[in-house]
């Protein structure tokens, strides 16, 4: 009868109910419920995450102050817009200019200089446009372009790709040609692009030193004073969004600035190579 | 030259290296590989549950009623079936930023937003196959029902009842998609160490790092999870199949004489 087939039903939907009760466990639950509110949102760079620098500073901050810090790591383009849509408290980027406009606009409180280290190009050992002779990151990127050879970048609107078209811009050179092809990605992207197709690219030391898909690439070209690469760190404004934990970001960017920040950022090497010099205080 | 330059970039050696690194990780008890293998499931699993919980009565709605716009509905329901997940996930950020419309819950880079992207990923698969299953069902017991005078509601519950197993593989499909996925729940959750880093923003992660052996090691461990899940629901069409095998040919006096 009819019946029957109710009160069967009625054991599958306590069973149903019993499936959603523990579907809205699974989606309420974990890792968000233990967040508290004494975390910040960082947001910044692939090369300082990616170089395993947070690893290294994170943790001792973490336990000195008990605020987690959660980092969010893409190009500094794309950091730079997380912040002014209020969803990051603090910006630690290495593009000067954006990062000043930022503060100019009424984005963030006051951006400090944190460290710096410099832009590489990277190629293949057999060098075929014979880059590594030259003198200067001008010249470097003369001979790429003379030779037509084929050349990564990242065209992302990232700190990198950003300082790559103005290098190219000072050089001289037109880099409509199909040699130079954009990417689209992120710094570690960019490389195992191009160590797969014999090309070359400009990366931060960093992200390269600490990159473990380097084939039989080498640097080619380093050392011009044009590729200086300066990190800024900023608190974001809360009177711009009442939401974000100003204060707790001011101190994490005090503790970054502080001799104990600088000094753990000094120490922090890669293969016994130092990734980063700290220069807080301006003398950049 | 191209050869040789794949030869020296890709040499066979990540292959050999990723499974030792897939036993390593799994051997050694790596606490962290843990932590992300389960966020990794509770997320897609959550996001299954809710794609089911709003596509197998939309699925079951399509197979039984007839109203006006309803082929607009499964052309919709199809056509989002090859939704991009970065696009889902810029659509999500965009809702979920303090910029955006939904700013004020503070969302965006936890664990909720991303099953709310993969949600909206993986419904329209649920919805889609189960469909497709529900409308066999519908039209096999069509003179049943209708003998019964039985309402919609329904109808519709004892289609989903008898086609549960089989509707596994809707469920194992949608969870696939969301597990695999990695465009959406990098946006929404930001592949934050320890919040939000699942399986495959992981891999990313690790690729961009040119650690290749250790993103191919994560990737064997995440297609032992999803072969798993898949197995499971083969085993239930399997199942299904041998009880539409015992009831199926022979289906409606059988079935009639049980519900009567």
């Amino acid at each position: 009868m009819l019946t029957l087939v109710f009160a069967s039903l009625s054991r599958r939907a306590a069973l149903a109910a019993a499936g959603a009760a523990l579907a809205a466990g699974l989606a309420l639950g974990g890792p968000a419920a233990h967040a508290g509110e004494r975390f910040i949102t960082v947001a910044s760079t692939t090369s300082t995450a990616n170089s395993g620098l947070f690893d290294h500073l994170l943790p001792k901050f973490e336990a000195k102050t008990g605020v987690e810090v959660r980092v969010v790591a893409v190009g500094t383009g794309q950091a730079i817009r997380l912040a002014r849509n209020g969803d990051a408290d603090v910006l630690f980027v290495h593009h000067k200019p954006s990062e000043e406009a930022f503060v100019a606009d009424g984005f963030g409180v006051e951006r400090f200089d944190v460290m710096y280290n410099d832009f590489v190009l990277v190629g293949p050992k057999h060098d075929p446009a014979g880059v590594a002779g030259t003198d200067g990151v001008d010249a470097a990127l003369r001979a790429i372009a003379t030779a037509q050879a084929p050349f990564a970048s990242r065209g992302d609107d990232s700190g990198t790709h950003k300082r790559e078209v103005s290098l190219w811009k000072a050089a001289g050179v037109e880099t409509d040609g199909a040699w130079r092809r954009e990417t689209g990605s992120g710094m570690g992207a960019t490389l195992n692009t191009a160590v797969g197709m014999g090309a070359y690219a400009m990366t931060d030391r960093a992200t390269w030193l600490a990159f473990e898909n380097k084939g039989d690439y080498r640097i080619v070209s380093e050392g011009d004073a044009k590729l200086f690469n300066q990190y800024g760190v900023i608190a974001v404004s809360k009177e711009t969004f009442g939401h974000v934990k100003q204060d707790l970001a001011q101190q994490f960017v005090d503790w970054l600035i502080s001799p104990e920040g600088q000094k753990l950022i000094a120490g922090y090497k890669r293969g016994g190579e130092q990734l980063f010099f700290p220069n807080a205080g301006g003398q950049s | 030259m191209i050869l040789q330059d794949w030869d020296g970039a890709f040499a066979m050696t990540p292959f050999r290296d990723a499974f030792g690194e897939a036993v390593r990780l799994l051997a050694t008890g790596d606490e962290k590989l843990y932590e992300i293998v389960a966020l990794s499931l509770q997320v897609s699993l959550s996001a299954v549950v809710i794609a089911a919980l709003i596509g197998l009565p939309l699925a079951a709605l399509i197979a039984i009623a007839r109203f006006p716009g309803r082929g607009a509905v499964i052309a919709v329901m199809n056509a989002l079936l090859g939704l991009p997940p970065v696009v889902v996930g810029l659509v999500v950020y965009l809702t979920l930023s303090r910029a955006g419309p939904l700013g004020d819950l503070g969302l965006l880079f936890t664990p909720t937003a991303m099953v709310v992207a993969q949600s909206i990923l993986v419904t329209p698969i649920v919805a889609a196959i189960a469909h497709r299953t529900l409308e066999d069902f519908h039209a096999e017991y069509a003179e049943e029902f209708a003998c019964f005078r039985m309402s919609r509601l329904e109808i519709a519950w004892t289609l989903l009842v008898e086609a549960r197993l089989s509707l596994a593989t809707a469920l194992a499909a949608g969870f696939g998609r969301a597990v695999a996925e990695v465009g959406a729940v990098m946006i929404v959750g930001g592949n934050i160490d320890g919040v939000t880093r699942v399986m495959t923003t992981a891999i990313a992660l690790e690729t961009s790092k040119g650690d290749l052996a250790l993103a191919l090691g994560l990737g064997v461990v995440l297609l032992g999870i999803a072969l798993t899940i898949n197995a499971v629901a083969f085993a239930l069409r399997g199942l299904a199949a041998r009880h539409a095998g015992e009831v199926g040919s022979e289906a409606r006096p059988v079935r009639a004489g049980r519900v009567r």
